[in-house]
């Protein structure tokens, strides 16, 4: 009769046995430690994941000219651009404040890369519509994109009366459109730059000794002064230009308040789309030619984020 | 005879399960941000917040992504992210403590069990003790963890003409986290 299991017959099952009453303790001794965890979370993450470079540019025009920045999806964007007229027209024209030109526009976000926008304009009377699509987006992690690219197309609309001419016009002739390919690339918090090869087709010119297709490149910068101030400039060089034009200049102050950013600039160009601002600017730094201008945006939320609208359940 | 082996197994299993820790976990918990002043509405919500909490030692960990904090107003959203929590330089906020009554709370049955939570807050890069009340509800044997605490935005750095004018010197942060 052998009732008790004998160990010594069989060691493994005793060393089997020793292994499972201490496990518990060395477990113990193991305990979980999230905060370790979390770290190593943490260095796992910063290779995984993509951090979209954001405010490139603070709104969504430099000075006259499309930025990078699209309005934000599901956001409205009354824009009010205001420019007076020349400083050098001197004191009678109490240096330009006498006068101005408007333009009234709003943009939309459609998504977070497709805006649209439709404005008006007091120079030439005309109506501008355009889209702007971001294409790449700046970024930083797993996904590595060394900088932003959007096109712009823009259509603008000369509503002027058509004068006697000797020729049959068509409603067409009025019509001219702008495209445009917008690098742009963050340069840390402080500095962006921008570059914009464009093209100006006209429906319509005066005489054969004209062409249709203008081709420029546009460049415009933002650097950081404070938090709330950023110093803007732009300038368009033109391949072809129309005789009598210039090539336009500007530089202003981007300044945060709040809910909107409120420009102020200096600017050589009259018209305000791009068409006008881009192949007619008519003034002159050299001697003066330039506006004192403002742009005042405001933004509404139209359509709210998914996030927020599904919150109000709890 | 090799039946009588089977209880001593038995024991030493039954002896590493009731010490066994469970970590509760998820990705989708829920912080909302609240900075309003009677000027403006500064309101913010993160649903993809990443908690995890051990039901044996009460150690309890949440993460938050800056860019995941939503704004109705897009451009405030901009300047939450640039000018204040300087999101591309300090892109998580953390919360790491524990769960000081953890023992009160039996994770078998149903029900609302108040809880006190100590830890460091790693907000803007600067860290501050937070030490808040809360409750942890038991559903289903899932628990759900819901608080509120408020902080001073200056005791983490964060600086800027509006804070206490426009923006409320004070934050609450509102948590609710279904864990799994």
């Amino acid at each position: 009769m052998k009732t008790r299991f004998n160990f010594s017959k069989y060691p493994g099952y005793l060393v089997l046995l020793i292994c499972l009453y201490l496990l518990p303790f060395a477990s113990r001794a193991q305990n979980v430690d999230l905060f370790k965890m979390q770290d190593d979370q943490n260095k796992k993450e910063k290779k995984e994941t993509t951090d979209i470079t954001t405010s490139i540019f603070k709104t969504t025009r430099i000075v006259n000219s499309q930025s990078i920045e699209n309005t934000g999806a599901g956001v409205l964007d009354l824009k009010i651009s205001h420019r007076f007229g020349m400083v050098n027209t001197g004191g009678y024209n109490f240096f330009g404040l006498d006068q101005a030109t408007m333009r009234i526009g709003m943009d939309y976000g459609i998504s977070n890369r497709l805006e649209i926008g439709l404005g008006r304009s007091t120079y030439n009377k005309e109506y501008d519509g355009f889209f702007k699509f971001r294409i790449l987006r700046q970024s930083t992690g797993k996904v590595n994109m060394p900088l932003s690219l959007s096109v712009v197309s823009t259509a603008v609309l000369n509503t002027l009366k058509d004068q006697a001419t000797s020729y049959t016009t068509h409603y067409s002739d009025h019509a001219s459109y702008v495209s445009q390919v917008l690098l742009a690339r963050k340069f840390g918090d402080f500095f962006s730059l921008q570059l914009a090869p464009t093209m100006v087709h006209y429906n319509i010119v005066p005489t054969t000794a004209y062409r249709n297709d203008l081709y420029s490149m546009g460049t415009g910068f933002r650097l950081r002064l404070s938090k709330r101030v950023n110093l803007t400039g732009e300038y368009y060089y033109q391949v072809q230009r129309i005789p009598g034009y210039y090539n336009s200049a500007s530089v202003g102050f981007d300044i945060e308040t709040g809910g909107h950013v409120f420009q102020l600039f200096f600017t050589n160009s009259t018209g305000i789309n791009e068409r006008s601002f881009i192949t007619q600017t008519d003034g002159r730094w050299g001697n003066g030619g330039v506006h004192f201008g403002f742009n005042i945006s405001r933004v509404f939320t139209v359509v709210k984020h998914k996030q927020i609208s599904n919150d109000k359940k709890w | 005879m090799k039946k009588a082996i089977l209880p001593l197994f038995f024991l030493a299993i039954a002896g590493f399960a009731a010490n066994a820790q469970k970590v509760y976990a998820t990705k989708t918990g829920q912080i909302k941000f609240n900075a309003s002043s009677p000027i403006e509405k500064i309101e913010a919500v993160n649903n993809q917040v990443d908690s995890k909490f051990v039901d044996k030692t009460g150690q309890i960990v949440f993460s938050a992504l800056i860019k995941s904090f939503k704004f109705e107003n897009q451009l405030m959203e901009d300047h939450f992210n640039e000018n204040y929590l300087e999101s591309s330089k300090i892109p998580k906020a953390e919360f790491r403590g524990f769960i000081s009554n953890i023992a009160s709370v039996d994770f078998t049955k149903d029900g609302k069990y108040p809880v006190t939570v100590e830890g460091i807050l790693n907000l803007h890069g600067v860290q501050q003790k937070v030490s808040t009340s809360g409750t942890l509800e038991i559903v289903g044997g899932k628990p759900v963890i819901v608080g509120v605490f408020k902080v001073k935005i200056k005791d983490y750095g964060i600086t800027g003409l509006y804070i206490g004018d426009k923006i409320a010197s004070e934050a609450e942060i509102s948590v609710n986290c279904k864990y799994e």
